[in-house]
């Protein structure tokens, strides 16, 4: 399988990237030749083998229900690029 | 010697006995740092002013009478991407140029604790992603061995600034062999802990399941000597481990009589330089010599592990850089919508690198090709674990080089597949979440190679003491660049 230049449009549209029509070029070709190094994973038959998230066998970590002393609002606004009324504030939505 | 480049106990003697005083090493370093820094270019930030303010702490304490740890009072430095309260923290990128976290690292604060004087953050690859610091949005970093070659990556700035003597250590991270690989080019010691010996708080995440911060020093006392200040739980980790976590110190004994080592024949393929293989040969020799039983072994795996990695580490980190959005931190491009200014943000803060890695990340995980990729990588994931679990039932450590090659001419590596091939021998390591050190083992072309020792999961110690017995018995740390020679 193939990437094409549309393929690379919509992965860019996904991960929220604007690219430029060179990049887009540039990287449609860079993704192919990892495709093409990724095809010997095709090959091999792993049917019963079980995917592997994690390496070491930790389920439910949880820690205790109790509040403590976060980041105060000063803090947690400190590096917005733009910020009112003790808010992050962002362009027009809709 | 100079003092600068003594080891880590030898410092403190030196302080506790007030023949310098913390003030004084600190200084020296920071004119070392000066003096060297327009060569090799290790650092991003350099933080002279807190690093004197801490450094009169410690001098306090002493004249006070009160025992200060063996960390405590002496310089170090931290890889750009670990979280450092009210000092700059840019993972090397345009994206957090200016970041300022309002919070310190698990390991910053661990190290913070011990008394350890922050003389600075170090050059990487953007977001630690590459393996020769030129993916840095902000300059290269040069070899101190040889200035027209990368330290590596993407610790790089870590690797080169101990090589260097700027610091007396320096904290890494390693999500592939990047600890290990710049330790190996640039003549140190490097290890890459257990996944979730070291808290991943405050590391700014690559590819979460594999990535694992470690120390790089000159010796490897000193390195076990970091490992005891920054390693155990950590309850903001949610992946961090609870175990009972030794003295590592106590495992540095010059012994390693009975001691098996398997040598995985997989890890002398993939373009190995021959000399490399030599000096690696010459290593078993001296193990051999030393007591170890040395026997060769196969992983048969190996090959799929650098697609299946690529896949992993794709895939983890298009889903880790979402957050940088443009909205809460970070940089900001102008624009009338909010998808305008989030798309432009990205646009114009990651490079070239990271956005290729994202791009396939992406891929591998949207529908039509999960399965045949993401869920076939962690299938493989599976493999490689069984393959290291069955080798390391029979083996205490397996040994191979950390690298096929020396460190690489700047420009040298321009196609990723390329650079990849670079860390073939350490990648399968993060994927199945084992520890694993990198060692001087010589010279050639007058440039350092590295010797990895891989472990069972928490060997850490044992590590230390197959490294510890090699590295007595070769003497390989005591070599400095001629840069240094040249300058004392």
């Amino acid at each position: 399988m193939r990437i094409k230049a549309e393929d690379v449009e919509k992965l860019a549209l996904m991960s929220r990237l604007e690219l430029t029509e060179e990049e887009k070029a540039a990287y449609t070709e860079s993704l192919n030749a990892s495709l093409d190094y990724m095809h010997s994973l095709t090959k091999l038959v792993t049917d019963t083998v079980e995917p592997a998230v994690h390496v070491l066998p930790m389920v439910n970590v949880f820690r205790e229900d109790r509040v403590e002393i976060g980041l105060d609002h000063k803090q947690a606004l400190a590096n917005a690029p733009e910020a009112e009324a003790g808010s992050f504030k962002v362009p027009r939505i809709v | 010697m100079k003092t600068i480049r003594k080891s880590l106990a030898e410092l403190h003697t030196l302080l506790v006995n007030k023949e310098i005083s913390s003030v004084e090493l600190t200084g020296e370093y920071l004119d070392h740092i000066s003096e060297f820094e327009p060569k090799i270019r290790a650092f991003i930030t350099v933080t002279a002013e807190k690093a004197l303010a801490q450094a009169k702490k410690i001098d306090q304490k002493i004249a006070q009478g009160e025992s200060i740890g063996p960390l405590a009072g002496i310089p170090m430095a931290l890889k750009d991407n670990l979280c450092t309260e009210e000092i700059v923290t840019t993972c090397a990128s345009q994206m957090l140029r200016e970041f300022i976290p309002p919070y310190n690292a698990t390991v910053t604060s661990r190290l913070e604790a011990a008394g350890a004087v922050l003389a600075g953050k170090l050059n990487m690859d953007e977001f630690a992603m590459g393996s020769t610091t030129e993916s840095s949005a902000f300059f290269l970093t040069a070899n101190p061995w040889d200035l027209s070659r990368v330290p590596g990556g993407s610790s790089g700035g870590s690797a080169a600034s101990v090589a260097a003597g700027e610091v007396a250590y320096s904290l890494g991270s390693d999500t592939g062999g990047s600890i290990r690989q710049p330790a190996a080019f640039c003549g140190v010691v490097g290890l890459k802990p257990t996944y979730g010996v070291v808290s991943r708080y405050g590391l700014a995440a690559f590819a979460s399941s594999l990535d694992q911060v470690g120390p790089l020093t000159r010796t490897v006392r000193d390195n076990a000597l970091v490992l005891n200040a920054i390693a155990g739980y950590d309850v903001l980790d949610s992946t961090s481990v609870p175990f009972n976590k030794p003295d590592y110190t106590q495992f540095l004994e010059n012994n390693v009589k009975g001691l098996k080592i398997g040598v995985p024949k997989e890890f002398f393929e993939h373009g190995l330089k021959s000399e490399i293989a030599e000096l690696i040969k010459q290593a078993l020799k001296t193990y051999e010599q030393l007591g170890a039983e040395i026997e060769e072994c196969s992983l048969p795996h190996m090959q799929y592990a650098l697609p299946a990695y690529f896949v992993i580490s794709t895939a983890e980190c298009s889903s880790n850089l979402a957050r940088y959005d443009g909205v809460s931190y970070g940089y900001r491009a102008e624009a009338e919508e909010v998808i305008d200014m989030c798309e432009t943000t990205r646009a114009k803060a990651f490079g070239p690198e990271v956005k290729r890695r994202m791009l396939f990340g992406t891929y591998a995980l949207s529908s039509g090709n999960y399965e045949a990729y993401y869920v076939k990588a962690q299938k493989v994931r599976t493999l490689i674990k069984q393959d290291f679990a069955q080798a390391l039932a029979k083996y205490h450590v397996l040994l191979s080089p950390t690298t096929p090659t020396v460190a690489y001419k700047i420009g040298e590596i321009s196609e990723p597949v390329a650079c990849y091939m670079g860390d073939v021998y350490t990648i399968p390591v993060n994927l199945a979440g084992l520890p694993a050190i990198s060692i001087p083992a010589g010279f050639v072309d007058n440039m350092p190679v590295g010797l990895q020792l891989i472990g069972n999961y928490f060997a850490e110690g044992l590590l230390y003491r197959a490294a510890y017995a090699f590295e007595q018995n070769t003497g390989y740390y005591q070599e400095i660049p001629a840069l240094l020679r040249e300058a004392d």
